[in-house]
């Protein structure tokens, strides 16, 4: 019997009656007496030297308040990476400032290196345009091919910086040597060379800000799009500003996606800031949709070599990679975390593989700004991996099931060190397997494809064994792998006098869902209704120091932390029935809402034990303090590792190239699941965004260093009927060892796994049909690119 | 978005002395218009709404053929000429999504003739009229090149009268960003012979495959073309497609169209 409360409930999604009827409350929504309005003056060139900005004529104009060019941000910090990374011969990677402002030189299209603040929005537009106007930049040579910028030393992006390069990272490079006689002594070396391409965010909300400062107490106040909003405050506290954090409040109120591109601090934050204190009024910004294309930071854009050696019969030896990673312009805040320590990591995949070295290059372009998008380095690891793996059965001509079958780990092996440093707890990935093969049929599959053949069409199934390391992160580790910060999170539960719960947490929701499943877990473990918890989060005013929400950590992190703090709400509870019943503490059980006298009929209630800890009447007052509202802080002692199996089933057109997709498959081990329905819609869109990316989503830049896709005419964000209806089984469950909720996170499996299962889907339609000349083609596997590979 | 007047006439001859001011503009359904303006690539001072003339609204048989009034919704055409012209409806019914449907009109579409609109197919292979305040303009001289026509400034378009085919069938490749026609070929068999327009193409906007009108003025079936090639010069290449891409998306969409022809 599927559960209607608690814990595995698919409890409807409280927030969506605001979000669906146009109640939610976005950073743009709010207004503020007194109000004025910022516009980002930006770059239209990829590369250029700031001349001259001559601002007189346009502080002339109507309603212009203020005007600020990166000369005004010189004396404040740089907006920080957030991972130090150490290339092989030890040295520190290269850290260019990321100014508020671009100072000197501009460096990508959109890069902002001047703002105007005026009474009203078009007033503040037109001033822009002026300031443009009266702007003189020297265009340079834009780098934008990451090859070519490492072997251009004369043309950088910043200048103190001769190859372009921030890092050129070996992991592990102690093993390299074993990993490269391994691969010379393999019986069969397949080799493949592929993009992962770069993505834009396209969150449905623009980022938008809005900075106020009270002249009476001097403190501030930053209203923003954000997935973190105490990371955001450090940042700018500590690091930018120079603000002292209990100056400053940062609020991220309803937010309308983030993918992570909301988890980073970006220069507007600061700007509003600085110009409410400069003119003592709210200062507010929202991106428009061109301004998100250009400034959003992106995702992905890996260029990687891949090696795979094996044993003819598809036993993998080794895996070395090579890789070039895009990080843009400037380093945003993870962006040197993702391509190393959240893909290296996960080279092996799930597969026992004695021996794998990963390099990595990490080049500056004059482009925007890389970082963390769904999945974050992980889809690029698992999207090489599944495509060198599909190569070799194609090469070897062995079945592509098969071979997973013999390289995936056995869960006997668990726990399993691998060879690329993470510590896999547990998982059963041939259950995973085993069941997509169910639900998606295979074994139906000829049957199907001779129908499509009938309508000239050519059928293919791809598949994809994944895993994904999430929970992030444990502190201690990351602090040895370079992180600048700790990834625990923290939550504070707060029963109230009247015994209904506020939950103060860490972490962020835009979209997931917390709202609904993090009080399903509080009503389970206190025996209350959920409709009497209530989840405030965004707010550093009122919230714990939390790290956020990305890397599928809410629940496993935060939602451990606030499992933390009801342990000890229990805890108390039980001191204070001990004392109502006149019992010993050691006697008291806490069951269905209720603490009990073992063996006796004597018990409390909660609400009762509550209203006694505010009303302290009858109450230890000697040995215990008054009030109910317990905080933890939680550092996982692990990563999480969510595993699964996709399978995909497409159609391809010969004639046009179009590739539609027939079915896809997802059979996912996320551990405990707290609610189904929110899983599987996590599920929906991740996979989706995966096909958006292997099927349609390009991010271009021409030679120059334009953006090509720079509206949604040239980007091809996925539709409703470009993805199929998704079979989704989360039923072959591990728990997750080492966390009190026993859970994975799901929030990015689907936009990891899903990728390489299309493509492969892809060539194998093209190998059915005949067309055996075609190896591989490169994301996005549009109508073009399928049509000219088969023609080519 | 600068500022502009806004008039809305209720008769074509309002409209006319309307335009006839400086820096005036017509806005019919405003999805190809407002988006320029809020970018700031166009500051018209005045704007002379189209949607309020009783005129301009509307589709029906008459002499030589439907008559589809300029500023007739696309989500009109897609109900109303179902059965009068199942291939308009099945074209207007293509057309973007459904806010842009209940928006977009025909006249807009025509006026700014982009090189991957639909209805300069439609227009084009059922040898229509575009008839404005002044005149009738054939459709073979009316389009002149990409975003480029025969109207003359201030010239306003106020119906287009199409012959209806014996057969017809539009069939549109989209280009999977802006879903407009990546590739698109109206194919029309008239009484006197076949018409083959083909939008999305080619550098020159809308054209006519007349090898293809000639072999399937012969004989009217998709084998009729398999001998032909298009040449891809002067095709567009962009991001999604070569110019080879489209070339070929010409031959098979033209075959696939007099396939589907009713
Ligand atoms: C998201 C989206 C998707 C779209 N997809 C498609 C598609 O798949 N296929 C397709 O064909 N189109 C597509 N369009 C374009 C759509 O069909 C527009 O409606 C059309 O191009 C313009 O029509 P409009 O009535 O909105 O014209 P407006 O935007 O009002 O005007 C366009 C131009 O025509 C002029 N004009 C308007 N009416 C007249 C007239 N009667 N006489 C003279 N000049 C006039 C205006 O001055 C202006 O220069 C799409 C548009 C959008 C926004």
């Amino acid at each position: 019997m599927p559960k209607d409360t608690g814990i595995g409930a698919s409890s409807k999604r409280r927030e969506d009656i605001r979000f669906l009827t146009g109640k939610g409350l976005y950073t743009d929504d709010l207004a503020l007496h007194a109000q004025a309005h910022a516009v980002m003056v930006r770059s239209n060139v990829a590369h250029g030297k700031i001349v001259s900005i001559d601002t007189a004529a346009t502080e002339a104009m109507p309603g212009v308040l203020a005007v600020f060019t990166g000369e005004d941000f010189v004396a404040v910090g740089g907006n920080p990476a957030g991972w130090l990374i150490k290339s092989r011969d030890g040295t520190p990677m290269r850290e260019p400032k990321r100014p508020v402002l671009a100072h000197g030189k501009v460096r990508h299209v959109g890069d902002a290196y001047a703002a105007v603040v005026a009474e009203t929005y078009q007033q503040a537009r037109d001033a822009a345009q002026q300031l443009a106007d009266d702007t003189v930049i020297e265009e340079l040579p834009a780098v934008v091919d990451m090859k070519a910028a490492v072997a251009n030393a004369d043309n950088r992006v910043h200048d103190e910086i001769p190859d372009n390069v921030c890092f050129d990272w070996g992991w592990i490079e102690d093993n390299r040597a074993a990993v490269d006689a391994a691969m010379k002594a393999a019986p069969h070396v397949v080799t493949l060379e592929l993009t992962n391409n770069r993505l834009v965010p396209n969150a449905m909300e623009p980022r938008a800000s809005i900075g106020e400062y009270n002249t009476g107490t001097g403190d501030y106040k930053l209203t923003t799009t954000s997935q973190n909003p105490h990371l955001t405050r450090l940042l700018v506290a500590a690091f930018v500003m120079g603000i002292p954090e209990n100056k400053l409040t940062v609020v991220a109120p309803d937010v309308g996606g983030g993918f992570g591109s909301k988890i980073y601090h970006y220069g507007e934050e600061a700007l509003v800031l600085a110009a409410a204190k400069k003119l003592g009024r709210p200062v507010r910004w929202t991106a428009e949709r061109t301004e998100s294309f250009l400034s959003d930071a992106h995702g992905r854009d890996h260029v990687t070599k891949i090696e795979l050696g094996c044993t003819k019969d598809g036993e993998i030896l080794a895996i070395r990679t090579e890789t070039h990673a895009n990080v843009g312009a400037y380093l945003s805040n993870f962006s040197t975390a993702t391509p190393t320590f959240l893909h290296g990591t996960l080279m092996s995949g799930p597969y026992k593989v004695p021996h794998v070295y990963v390099n990595v290059k990490a080049v500056f372009t004059n482009t925007a700004p890389v970082d963390a998008y769904r999945g974050a380095g992980r889809p690029e690891a698992t999207y090489s991996l599944e495509r060198v793996i599909d190569m070799m059965c194609r090469e070897l001509n062995l079945d592509p099931f098969e071979v997973r079958r013999k390289n995936l780990l056995t869960p006997d092996q668990f726990p399993y060190q691998s060879p690329v440093g993470l510590m896999y707890d547990t998982g059963n990935y041939q259950a995973t397997l085993d069941k997509a093969c169910d639900l998606g049929d295979v074994a139906g599959f000829e049957a199907r494809r001779a129908e499509s053949a009938k309508k000239g069409k050519l059928r293919g199934m791809g598949l994809s064994t994944w895993i994904e390391a999430c929970g992030i992160a444990p502190s201690h580790l990351v602090g040895i792998l370079g992180s600048r910060v700790g990834l625990y999170d923290a939550a504070t539960v707060r029963v109230n006098a009247t015994g209904n719960i506020s939950v103060m947490v860490g972490a962020h929701s835009h979209g997931q869902g917390h709202e609904t499943v993090f009080p399903q877990i509080v009503a389970d473990k206190l025996g209350i209704p959920e409709s009497s918890v209530e989840i405030v989060h965004g707010d550093t005013s009122k919230i714990p120091f939390g790290m956020g929400s990305y890397g599928s950590r809410s629940l496993a992190v935060c939602g451990s932390a606030m499992d933390r703090a009801m342990d000890k709400i229990i805890a108390k509870g039980k001191k204070i029935a001990a004392h109502m019943l006149e019992a010993a503490e050691g006697d008291i059980t806490f069951a269905d809402g209720k603490f009990s006298v073992a063996g006796t009929d004597k018990a409390k209630t909660f609400g009762e034990i509550a209203f006694s800890a505010y009303v302290p009447h009858n109450y230890p007052l000697e040995t215990l303090e008054p009030g109910l509202e317990e905080t933890a802080f939680y550092d996982p002692a692990n990563f999480t590792y969510p595993a699964g199996a996709y399978i995909c089933e497409v159609e391809v057109d010969p004639d046009t190239g179009k590739v539609d997709i027939c079915s896809f498959t997802a059979a996912d081990d996320f551990g405990n699941v707290m609610n189904p329905m929110i899983v599987e819609g996590q599920v929906h869109g991740g996979v989706g965004q995966g096909i958006g990316q292997a099927l349609l989503e390009n991010t271009s830049y021409d030679e120059t260093g334009q953006l090509l896709t720079g509206s949604f005419m040239d980007y091809a964000m996925p539709r409703a009927d470009d993805v199929p209806f998704y079979t989704v089984d989360h039923s072959c469950s591990t728990p997750c060892t080492h966390n009190p909720l026993g859970v994975k996170g799901c929030g990015e499996a689907g936009a990891i796994g899903s990728p390489p299962a299309v493509v492969n889907a892809v060539i194998d339609a093209l190998h059915r049909g005949g067309i055996t000349h075609v190896k591989h083609i490169d994301m996005p596997v549009s109508p073009g690119r399928v049509w000219q590979a088969i023609n080519g | 978005m600068h500022n502009f007047e806004f008039v809305k006439p209720s008769t074509i001859a309002d409209a006319v002395k309307a335009m006839a001011q400086d820096g005036a503009q017509a806005l019919s359904g405003g999805q190809t218009l407002l988006p320029t303006m809020k970018q700031r690539l166009a500051q018209p001072e005045t704007l002379v709404s189209l949607t309020g003339i009783p005129e301009m609204q509307g589709v029906c048989m008459g002499e030589g053929g439907l008559h589809v009034g300029a500023a007739t919704l696309h989500v009109t055409v897609a109900q109303d000429a179902k059965a009068l012209y199942p291939a308009l409806s099945t074209l207007a019914g293509g057309i973007g999504d459904p806010a842009v449907r209940n928006r977009g009109t025909i006249g807009g579409s025509l006026a700014n003739n982009d090189p991957a609109a639909c209805y300069p197919a439609a227009v084009l292979a059922s040898g229509a009229t575009v008839v404005t305040n002044k005149r009738k303009i054939a459709a073979d001289d009316y389009f002149q090149g990409m975003f480029t026509t025969a109207l003359d400034d201030g010239e306003i378009i106020t119906s287009v009268i199409f012959p209806v085919p014996q057969k017809a069938a539009y069939v549109k490749f989209n280009q999977p960003a802006s879903r407009f026609a990546l590739t698109a070929v109206f194919v029309a068999k008239h009484a006197g012979g076949v018409r083959v327009a083909v939008t999305g193409a080619s550098n020159d906007g809308v054209f006519r495959w007349t090898e293809a009108e000639t072999a399937l003025s012969a004989d009217f079936s998709p084998s009729a073309i398999s001998g032909l090639t298009v040449d891809p010069t002067g095709m567009i290449a962009d991001l999604h497609g070569t110019a080879a891409y489209r070339a070929n998306l010409v031959k098979v969409l033209t075959g696939r169209a007099v396939a589907a022809a009713h």
